[in-house]
C-alpha cells in the first residue's frame, strides 16, 4: 500500500501546473463556500440569539392560552414557577417577563408602545439589556428605560416624564406617570421604535396584576436543542395550566426566512460546485487520456485493473484533499477574524437591513461543521466524477492502449 | 520441457466485414532455455504473435499453452494474474514507470506479487548488480540513458521469476554500444540461468545472437532455423 500511495503522490506532482490549477480551483470553491456558510450561519445565530434574548427565549413557558391570545388576562402567577424544579445543565438561565401594550405620551405626542416588565438585574445577564443603555441610569426602581427611537419620536430625554395609558388586568384602567431614567438603543429596529422597559413590580402595579407574568423565557446552551428540552419541561409542567413552546414555534417567520435564505445560499453553492465540478472533471479526463498507454503497460505487466483503479483513486483523493486543505487553511483565519470582528454595515446597506428588521451587521459563525460540510461536499462531487476514470480503466483494452 | 505451445493459432481482424489474417495457422513450440528471435518485415505479425503468446491479445482460432496451461479460456483478470506470475515483458520504448526510481521499478512487480520486503530487497539488489546499474538505482527513468532504462526493464521482467521473457524490439531505440551490452546480459542470463527469451526484432545484431530464428511473412511461419 505504501508503494501505491508513493506512486499516487508522485503521479499527482507529475504535472505540477495542472495539479496547482485544479487544487486552487477546489481551494477557491471551498474558501468561498466556507465564508458564505459562515456568514449565513453567523447571521442566523445572531438573529436567533437576538430574538431569543429580547423576545421569546429559546423556550418560553406561558399560560396555555397566551400564545394564541397575547393579552394581559392570559398571564399567570409567577408563584407557580417557584414550585417547579427547572434546573438542568442544558438550561443557562431563565427570566420572568410581563408584557403588554399601552399608549405612551409626552407633551402633545402619543405613540403606541410595547411594555416589558422585567427583573433588570436578571435581564442584564439574559438579554444584555444594560449594554444597550446609551444614556442615563440603568438601575431604576420606579422609572422607565426607553428605546432610543421611541424616545426621539416622543421628544423625550432622560429626566423627562412619560405618561402611560392602557388596559390592565381584567379590564381595569392602567395609567401612570414615570420618569425616564435611561435611553436604550437596540439592534432590532422593531424594539428600537416601540419598547419601554420597566421593573417587573412597577409594570405589575401599573397593570394591577401583582405577581403576574406573561412568560418565563429560558435560554439554552444550544439554540437548536429545543425539542428535547421542551419534552423535558412538558413533563415538569404536567397537570398545570402552563405550556412550553420552542423559539421555532414562537417565531415561525424567522424560521421560514432562515430556511429560505439557507436554501438560497445552497443554490449559489450548487452553481459554484457545478463550475468547479467541470474543472475537476477536466483534470480527471486528462489524467486518463494522457496516461492510457501507461495504464495499459501497467495492466500488461500484471497490475490488475482493480489495482490500477485503486492507484488512480488514491491520486484523486490526494488531489482533492490538497485542494480542500488549501481552501480550509485560506478560510480559517478570515473566518476567525470576522467571527471576533463582525462586519458593521453602514449607509444604505445598513438602512436596507434595518428595513427588513435585521441588525445591520454581518456576523460570522465559527463552527467545525462549516469546514466539514464543504469538504464532504467537494469529496462527494469528486467521488461522483471519479466514476468516469474508474469506468475508463475498467474498459481499458491493453492492445488499444498500447497503440495510443 | 516446452514452455510455450501454439497450435493452429490465427488472429483475424474484422472477421465480419473485411477479414484480415494477421496471424495465420501458426503452430509452434518453445522449450525452456531457448533464445529465440521472431523476425520478418514490418507488418508481418511479429508483435501480434508476441501479444498472443503473452496473453495481451486473444486469438481468433487455435490455442496457446504456457507451461502446459491453456490461456485461451482465461478471464481478463485471470490472464493479468497469469502474466504477473509467469511472463516477463520488455518493450521497445522501455515503458518504465516514470515516477519510480530504477530500484522501485524493479520492486514494483514484486509488490504486485506480494513478495516479502526482505526477499524483494535481496532480489532487486541482485538484479541491479547483474544488470550493472547498481549506481543508478535511485535515479528515475528520465535520468537514465536508453540502454540503462532497457536494462532496468529487463530486470523488472526478471524480478517476477517468469517462465520466459517476451521482448518486443528491445534494441530498436538503442545505440550500438547499449545494444551489445544489453544482448550480453540477456545472453548470459540465458546461458547461465536457462532463462527463456523470445524476441521480435529487425535488428541483425539480435538475430546474430539468436539460437533459433523463426521467420514470419504475412502472418505465417516461412522458416524456423537453429543456426
Amino acid at each position: 500500500m505504501i508503494l501505491y500511495i508513493k506512486l499516487a503522490w508522485r503521479n499527482v506532482w507529475r504535472s505540477k501546473k495542472r495539479t496547482w490549477i485544479t487544487a486552487s480551483s477546489i481551494a477557491f470553491s471551498v474558501f468561498f463556500a466556507c465564508l458564505m456558510q459562515s456568514s449565513q450561519l453567523g447571521s442566523y445565530e445572531n438573529m436567533i440569539d437576538n430574538s431569543a434574548r429580547f423576545f421569546t427565549g429559546h423556550l418560553g413557558i406561558h399560560q396555555v392560552d397566551f400564545w394564541e391570545d397575547q393579552i394581559i388576562d392570559n398571564s399567570f402567577d409567577q408563584q407557580a414557577l417557584f414550585e417547579l424544579d427547572l434546573t438542568n445543565p442544558s438550561i443557562l438561565m431563565g427570566v420572568p417577563r410581563l408584557s403588554s401594550f399601552a399608549l405612551a405620551s409626552h407633551g402633545d405626542r402619543t405613540k403606541g408602545a410595547a411594555l416589558f416588565g422585567v427583573s433588570l438585574e436578571e435581564e442584564a445577564a439574559f438579554s444584555y439589556l444594560e449594554r444597550k443603555l446609551i444614556e442615563g441610569d440603568y438601575n431604576t426602581e420606579s422609572g422607565v428605560l426607553m428605546a432610543a427611537g421611541l424616545a426621539a419620536n416622543l421628544n423625550l430625554n432622560v429626566g423627562d416624564t412619560l405618561v402611560l395609558m392602557g388596559q390592565g388586568y381584567h379590564g381595569v384602567n392602567a395609567a401612570g406617570k414615570y420618569t425616564v431614567t435611561g435611553i436604550l438603543k437596540f439592534p432590532i429596529p422593531a424594539l428600537n421604535q416601540g419598547a419601554i422597559y420597566l421593573p417587573l413590580e412597577t409594570l405589575q402595579e401599573l397593570l394591577s396584576a401583582p405577581n403576574m407574568i406573561s412568560s418565563y423565557s429560558i435560554l439554552l446552551e444550544d439554540s437548536q436543542d429545543t425539542e428535547g428540552m421542551k419534552a423535558h419541561i412538558e413533563t415538569i409542567l404536567k397537570g398545570k395550566e402552563l405550556g412550553v413552546m420552542t423559539w421555532q414555534e414562537m417565531l415561525p417567520d424567522l424560521v421560514s426566512s432562515i430556511e429560505l435564505d439557507y436554501y438560497g445560499g445552497w443554490v449559489i453553492l450548487i452553481i459554484l460546485y457545478v463550475v468547479i465540478g467541470f474543472g475537476i472533471f477536466g483534470t480527471f479526463l486528462m489524467m486518463i487520456k494522457e496516461r492510457t498507454y501507461e495504464l495499459g503497460i501497467l495492466n500488461a505487466i500484471g497490475m490488475t485493473k482493480r489495482r490500477v483503479q485503486i492507484m488512480v483513486a488514491i491520486e484523486i483523493f490526494l488531489l482533492i484533499f490538497l485542494g480542500v486543505l488549501m481552501g480550509v487553511l485560506m478560510a480559517t483565519p478570515i473566518i476567525l477574524y470576522f467571527w471576533s470582528n463582525p462586519i458593521l454595515l453602514s449607509g444604505d446597506a445598513a438602512l436596507a437591513m434595518e428595513k427588513f428588521g435585521y441588525e445591520p451587521i454581518i456576523p460570522f459563525a465559527l463552527n467545525f461543521k462549516i469546514f466539514y460540510n464543504q469538504g464532504i461536499s467537494i469529496f462527494v462531487i469528486a467521488l461522483f466524477l471519479a466514476i468516469y476514470p474508474m469506468l475508463a480503466i475498467k474498459q481499458l483494452k491493453i492492445i488499444k492502449a498500447l497503440k495510443e | 520441457m516446452k514452455v510455450i505451445e501454439l497450435k493452429n493459432l490465427s488472429k483475424i481482424y474484422n472477421p465480419e466485414t473485411i477479414p484480415v489474417r494477421a496471424i495465420n495457422d501458426v503452430t509452434l513450440s518453445v522449450k525452456e532455455g531457448e533464445f529465440t528471435a521472431i523476425v520478418g518485415p514490418s507488418g508481418c505479425g511479429k508483435t501480434t504473435l508476441l501479444n498472443m503468446i503473452g496473453g495481451l491479445d486473444i486469438s481468433s482460432e487455435g490455442s496457446v499453452d504456457i507451461g502446459g496451461v491453456s490461456i485461451n479460456e482465461m478471464s481478463e483478470s485471470e490472464l493479468t494474474a497469469f502474466r504477473l506470475q509467469h511472463i516477463g515483458f520488455v518493450f521497445q520504448a522501455y515503458n518504465l514507470i516514470p515516477v519510480l526510481t530504477a530500484k522501485e521499478n524493479i520492486e514494483f512487480i514484486m509488490v504486485l506479487q506480494n513478495i516479502d520486503a526482505k526477499t524483494m530487497q535481496e532480489r532487486s539488489d541482485d538484479l541491479l548488480d547483474r544488470m550493472g546499474i547498481r549506481n543508478q538505482r535511485d535515479r528515475r527513468p528520465s535520468e537514465l540513458s536508453g540502454g540503462q532504462q532497457q536494462r532496468v526493464a529487463v530486470a523488472r521482467a526478471l524480478a517476477a521469476r517468469p517462465k520466459f521473457v517476451l521482448a518486443d524490439e528491445p534494441t530498436a531505440n538503442l545505440d550500438s554500444g547499449s545494444t551489445e551490452a544489453l544482448l550480453d546480459i540477456m545472453a548470459k542470463l540465458n546461458k547461465e540461468e536457462k532463462i527463456t527469451f523470445i524476441f521480435s526484432t529487425h535488428d541483425q545484431r539480435v538475430i546474430d545472437r539468436a539460437k533459433r530464428i523463426i521467420k514470419l511473412v504475412d502472418g505465417e511461419i516461412v522458416s524456423d532455423e537453429q543456426p
